[in-house]
């Protein structure tokens, strides 16, 4: 399902990053960046959700705006029950929507915040996304001190907030149009092969947008997924060739660019609803505003992988939404 | 796509583990923690005078101590990662499997978070540990009559 937007703009972003992405390849342009995993907390969750609430307050200062200001906070995260975003609401004042899309939270939101702007239903909208490596770590897989051997196809989850700031007032990135995806049976198994339990949405979800648009893949100047890894972009770029004929020349992966894959220790790349979202707004924003990309189309992909169902050898569904963003003329 | 072209594109790009490496530097590490431990005995039972039998546990509990240290100052799982099965297989991998999994659970509570969670890795190897000499037991008591 496609829509497309007339007037609604990305305003502002503020993206606050982990200690280990300020040690990779972008750890300069990210708007602000932490020394450990506790920042000043007892605990990596309450970490977490100073991550969200800092972001907020940032995002504010820097649009020049009060929470008075504010109609809508929307917001996810990787915890049960999406414990962060949740929490963080309780600290502002705002009506609040919870979403869970896994890792395509980001674009959820954005696509959720578009809506209600077009519809009139809102004129100043924050939609917030955060990861935390070592409360991920917990949740989904070991303890974060356990050094069991682990495959070379995991994706380390990137610890940050990624906050923007969505109205109708002509400044910073329109957004063009949108794509909502559908949730695709990976028949994947193997909950350390993310990058393959996504591809497939991913490559569904950019065929579907580029055939309700009526456009080639070459329209934009890159084609942005979220964190599919360096092994899940190479069977994303197969799958579209070989299935729908794409030729996927200007497609990335932001889970490739956080990090320095092959000196950082993290396996196929970064992973976690944060990963795509502070690529876009610090480094793709930055080349948007530069003037060398004019339309950028974002994927976020999420594996909806419960932990549950996995050990009951259950497939892991996928879901990938697409936005498409372009420069104010 | 189906379901058997698409298992079969994955794992196309699917990296190959370089198992012969892996074993290799697993039979080394653990050919290393053998001879420690042996040295160990040595040292107990030289130096302290201590029976060998108990020199055993003694440096079984050395071993089990290093291990749990080891986790909590942060670079056993490094260590870990890259020696793997060296480390794994001997005991200091059951205390860094218990050792890590009580870290985690720390601020959860004595009970609700360490009690509950400390066997959260390693005790399937209890279970199928207890399992398994009870069956091996009971095999050679048909056998050999005890």
């Amino acid at each position: 399902m496609t829509f497309k937007y007339n007037n609604v703009y990305i305003n502002n972003t503020e993206t606050i990053a982990g200690k280990k992405e300020k040690e990779g390849p972008l750890g300069k342009i990210f708007d602000k960046t932490k020394q450990d995993y506790y920042f000043g907390e007892k605990t990596w969750e309450q970490a977490e959700i100073k991550l969200i609430s800092e972001n907020i307050k940032e995002l504010l200062k820097k649009a020049d705006l009060t929470i008075k200001d504010i109609d809508l906070l929307i917001s996810g995260d990787l915890l049960n029950q999406i414990a962060a975003s949740n929490y963080a609401a309780s600290k502002v004042d705002l009506p609040f929507l919870g979403i869970y899309n896994a890792c395509a939270s980001s674009v959820e939101g954005l696509i959720i915040a578009s809506n209600m702007i077009e519809a009139n239903q809102a004129n100043n909208v924050i939609v917030e996304v955060s990861s935390h490596n070592n409360t991920a770590e917990k949740q989904f897989r070991y303890p974060v001190e356990y050094g069991g051997p682990k495959p070379k196809t995991m994706t380390f989850t990137a610890t940050g907030s990624a906050g923007a700031l969505l109205s109708k007032n002509k400044k910073g990135i329109k957004v063009e149009s949108a794509t909502i995806g559908r949730v695709k049976d990976s028949y994947i198994k193997e909950v350390f092969y993310m990058g393959a339990v996504m591809a497939i949405a991913a490559a569904e979800t950019i065929k579907e947008h580029l055939e309700e648009t009526n456009r080639t893949i070459d329209y934009y100047d890159l084609v942005l997924t979220g964190d599919l890894g360096k092994y899940g972009k190479d069977i994303l770029k197969d799958y579209l060739s070989i299935e729908y004929k794409i030729k996927p020349n200007n497609l990335d992966d932001s889970a490739c660019m956080i990090y320095d894959i092959n000196n950082q220790g993290v396996y196929s790349g970064a992973s976690g609803p944060v990963c795509l979202p502070l690529v876009t707004y610090s480094y793709i924003f930055n080349k948007m505003f530069k003037g060398e990309y004019k339309k950028v189309l974002i994927v976020a992909t999420g594996a909806l992988m419960n932990t549950t169902t996995v050990n009951q050898q259950m497939t892991i569904p996928s879901i990938a939404h697409a936005i498409s963003l372009e420069v104010i003329d | 796509m189906n379901k058997e072209k698409y298992i079969a594109l994955t794992d196309k790009h699917k990296p190959k583990e370089n198992t012969l490496k892996n074993a290799i530097i697993a039979f080394l590490a653990g050919g290393f923690m053998g001879t420690l431990g042996q040295l160990l005995i040595d040292v107990y039972t030289y130096f302290f005078d201590v029976p060998k039998t108990m020199a055993s546990t003694f440096m079984i509990i050395t071993l089990i101590f290093l291990g749990c240290l080891f986790t909590c100052l942060g670079f056993f799982d490094s260590l870990v990662h890259k020696l793997k099965c060296g480390l794994i297989i001997p005991i200091t991998g059951f205390a860094h499997a218990m050792m890590s999994a009580a870290l985690e659970y720390r601020k959860e509570g004595l009970v609700t978070g360490i009690g509950a969670n400390m066997f959260k890795l390693a005790g399937s190897v209890i279970v199928f540990g207890v399992v398994s000499a009870y069956t091996f037991g009971l095999i050679r008591f048909i056998i050999y009559g005890g």
